[in-house]
C-alpha cells in the first residue's frame, strides 16, 4: 500500500468545504460515478436487514445447491441451503465496518506519529521514523498474518492487524505533507503572529491535510477490504457461520466442479467493492492533483 | 557512491534491529504457552517447567532475545514445534518452489505490462488507453485467490487445459513444470501486471515529452524506433525499481496463491504453521520475508541511484 498517490494531492493547500467537494464531483465524472458506487455499497450494508430476502444463517437442507435464478433465490443457495443473495448482502456489513475500523486505526495511529514527527522534527522525528521504517520492512500481508498469528484468528484481530499495516502509510503521508506545509508562508506567518503549536496544528495543519488523507482513505479502504477477505479466506479472519465474503469463497472453492457460483458470487462482490474504493481514490487523486488540473 | 552505500547500510541497521525485536516480541508476547502445544495431553507442572528450561523461557525476556538473536546469527532458526525439523531446513526445502512461482509470475506480469503500458502511453487518451487504465484498477481490485479459483474452474476443471496442483521442478521437466506453474503464476502476477503497466505508462508519457525524443523525431527516426529504442529504455528505470520490490515481496504474494493451488512453497508452510500454532516456523518465515523485503528495498535504492544520475548521493 503506497501513499505516493495521496502525496500528489497535497501539492497545493486548499481547504475543501462540503460545497467544494460537490463542485469537485460536478466537474469530474469519474469522481461522481465512483462516489455513487461507494455510497450505494454503504446503503446496501445499512439496509441489508430490510432488503435481504432470507435469513443469512437460516439453514434449509432441502434447498441446498440451488443454482442462480431459482425463484425465491436469485443467486442460488449454498451447501446448507442458505440464500446466497442474503449472505452477500449481510457480508457487506462485515467487510465495510472492518475497512472502516482498520482505516481508523491506521489513520489515528499513523496520523499522530506523522504529525508529531513532521512538526517536532529532530530526535522525535528520527526515532519515530525508524519505527515506521521497521513496520514498512514487513510486507503488508505478512505483517497482518503475523499479528493475527500472534493474537489468534478472528474478525477483531484481523481489523487490528490490517490497521497496524496502515499505520506506517499514514505516518509517512502526514509527515511528508506537514514538512511541506511548514515551509509555506501562511504557516510561517501564523507562527510569527504568536499562534500556539496546538492552534497551528488544529486550525492550520489538519485542515490542509484533508485532501491527501481523503485520497489515501479511499485507497486504503480498498486495501483493507481485500486484506480482510484474504485473511478470512485463509481462515484467519471471520469465523463460521459469519456471512463473510472471503470465508464464503473458501467454503465455495470445495464445490467448484458442480457449483462454481458458490465461490464466484462472493468473489465478484469483493472485486466490485474494492474496485469502487480504488476507483474513488484514483479519480480523487486525479481531480485533486494540481499538475493534472492544469 | 561508496559513501551513499555506506550511509544507506548504516540507516538499515537500526531498522533491522527493530525488525528482529518486533518478530521476537510478536511470538513471545502472544497468548498461549508453547510448552502446552509441545506437551499436548501430558501437562504436568514438572514437564512444563522442563520444556521452559529447554527453550530458555524461564529466563528474562531480554536475555531470551539476545540468545535468540545469537542463534539466528549462527543460522540456527530453532526447530519446528510440530515436526521437530530445523526451521531453516523446512524453509530452504520449500524456497525453490516459491521462487519458481514468484519469478514466473513476475515474468508474466512484465510480458503483459510493458507492451500494454507502452501502447497506452503512445496512444494517450484513446480508447486503448482508457481500457488499459480500467484494467489496471481492476487488476489491483480482484483478489488473487479469486483469480486463482476462476482459472482453476475455467482452465483446469472445465477445459482441462492445465493440471490443478502439483509441483514439478523446472530442472526435472521444464515443459511439465511450466504447465503446472502457469495458472498459479497468472493468479499471482496479475496484480503486479496492473501495477507495472501503470508505471510503464506514466513513465513512458514523461519520457516521450523530453527534448531528446523530439530531436530524434526531427532527425528522421521513425516513431517506432523512437519509442522502442530511444524512449523505452529510459522509461523502464522506475519500472525496474518496482520489479525489485516485487521480487522482495515474493513470499507475501505466495502465501495465498500457494494455499489455493496447494503449491509446496514457503507461503503454504506459513499458513499451515499458523494453524498448527508452530510459532518457531512462523517466526522464521516472517523474519525471512521482512529481511528479503528490506534487502530488496536497499538494492532498489542503490540501483535507482546508479541508473538515474539525478539522484543525489549526498
Amino acid at each position: 500500500m503506497s501513499n505516493a498517490p495521496a502525496i500528489v494531492a497535497a501539492q497545493e493547500p486548499i481547504r475543501r468545504t462540503p460545497v467544494a467537494l460537490l463542485e469537485l464531483m460536478r466537474g469530474h465524472r469519474r469522481v461522481m460515478a465512483s462516489f455513487v458506487l461507494v455510497a450505494l455499497l454503504f446503503l446496501v450494508a445499512i439496509l441489508s436487514p430490510v432488503i435481504s430476502p432470507h435469513d443469512p444463517l437460516g439453514v434449509s437442507p432441502d434447498n441446498s445447491y440451488l443454482p442462480p435464478l431459482t425463484p425465491g433465490h436469485v443467486l442460488g443457495t449454498d451447501e446448507l441451503g442458505r440464500d446466497l443473495l442474503s449472505r452477500i448482502l449481510w457480508g457487506s456489513r462485515v467487510s465495510l465496518p472492518v475497512a472502516f475500523v482498520a482505516v481508523a486505526v491506521g489513520l489515528f495511529g499513523g496520523g499522530l506519529i506523522g504529525l508529531v514527527s513532521g512538526y517536532a522534527g529532530g530526535i522525535a522525528d528520527l526515532l519515530l521514523m525508524r519505527l515506521v521504517d521497521a513496520l514498512l520492512a514487513f510486507p503488508g500481508l505478512i505483517l497482518a498474518i503475523a499479528v493475527v498469528a500472534a493474537l489468534g484468528p478472528g474478525l477483531r484481530n484481523a481489523m487490528i492487524a490490517i490497521g497496524i499495516v496502515a499505520v506506517p502509510v499514514y505516518a509517512r503521508l502526514v509527515r511528508a505533507v506537514v514538512l511541506q506545509l511548514k515551509q509555506m508562508e501562511f504557516i510561517v506567518a501564523t507562527r510569527s503572529l504568536g499562534a500556539t503549536p496546538l492552534r497551528l496544528v488544529l486550525r492550520h495543519l489538519i485542515p490542509n491535510l484533508l485532501n491527501p488523507i481523503i485520497v489515501q482513505v479511499s485507497l486504503s479502504a480498498g486495501f483493507a477490504i481485500l486484506a480482510e477477505a484474504t485473511l478470512s479466506f485463509l481462515g484467519l479472519g471471520a469465523q463460521l457461520p459469519t456471512p463473510d465474503w472471503g470465508q464464503m469463497i473458501n467454503s465455495g472453492a470445495s464445490f467448484l466442479n458442480n457449483d462454481p457460483w458458490l465461490a464466484i458470487v462472493p468473489g465478484a462482490a469483493i472485486s466490485i467493492t474494492v474496485y469502487s474504493f480504488n476507483l474513488l481514490g484514483d479519480s480523487l487523486r486525479d481531480a485533486l492533483d494540481p499538475r493534472l488540473r492544469s | 557512491m561508496t559513501a551513499y552505500v555506506l550511509r544507506r547500510l548504516l540507516l538499515m541497521l537500526p531498522v533491522a534491529f527493530l525488525v528482529t525485536v518486533g518478530v521476537f516480541l510478536l511470538i513471545h508476547l502472544s497468548p498461549g504457552d508453547p510448552a502446552l502445544i509441545i506437551l499436548g495431553e501430558d501437562r504436568s507442572p514438572q514437564a512444563i517447567a522442563q520444556i521452559h528450561q529447554e527453550l530458555g523461557l524461564d529466563k528474562p525476556l531480554y536475555v531470551q532475545y539476545v540468545i535468540w538473536l545469537g542463534h539466528i546469527g549462527h543460522g540456527d532458526w530453532g526447530r519446528s514445534i510440530t515436526t521437530h525439523q530445523p526451521v531453516a531446513t523446512a524453509i530452504t526445502e520449500r524456497l525453490p518452489a516459491t521462487f519458481e512461482l514468484g519469478l514466473t509470475a513476475l515474468l508474466w506480469s512484465l510480458l503483459v505490462a510493458i507492451p500494454l503500458g507502452t501502447i497506452a502511453a503512445v496512444r494517450r487518451g484513446s480508447v486503448a488507453d482508457q481500457v488499459a487504465t480500467g484494467i489496471t484498477v481492476a487488476g489491483v481490485s480482484i483478489p488473487n485467490f479469486f483469480i486463482g479459483i476462476v482459472l482453476i474452474f475455467l482452465l483446469s476443471v472445465s477445459l482441462r487445459m492445465f493440471p490443478f496442483g502439483g509441483y514439478v521442478p523446472f530442472l526435472q521437466d521444464p515443459l511439465e513444470s511450466l504447465r503446472h506453474v502457469a495458472l498459479p503464476a497468472i493468479a499471482l502476477g496479475t496484480a503486479g501486471a496492473a501495477i507495472n503497466m501503470r508505471f510503464t505508462r506514466s513513465s513512458m508519457i514523461e519520457v516521450l515529452n523530453h527534448d531528446y525524443i523530439r530531436t530524434a523525431r526531427a532527425k528522421g527516426a521513425s516513431w517506432r524506433r523512437v519509442v522502442f529504442v530511444h524512449a523505452l529504455k529510459n522509461a523502464l528505470i522506475p519500472v525496474v525499481t518496482i520489479i525489485g520490490l516485487q521480487i522482495g515481496g515474493i513470499i507475501e504474494g505466495a502465501v495465498v496463491t500457494e494455499t489455493v493451488f496447494t503449491w509446496p512453497g514457503v507461503g503454504r508452510l506459513a499458513v499451515e504453521s499458523i494453524f498448527n500454532r508452530d510459532y518457531t516456523v512462523v517466526q522464521g518465515i516472517v523474519l525471512l520475508a521482512a529481511f528479503s523485503y528490506m534487502v530488496a528495498n536497499l538494492l532498489v535504492d542503490l540501483a535507482y541511484a546508479w541508473l538515474d544520475p539525478r539522484i543525489s548521493y549526498a
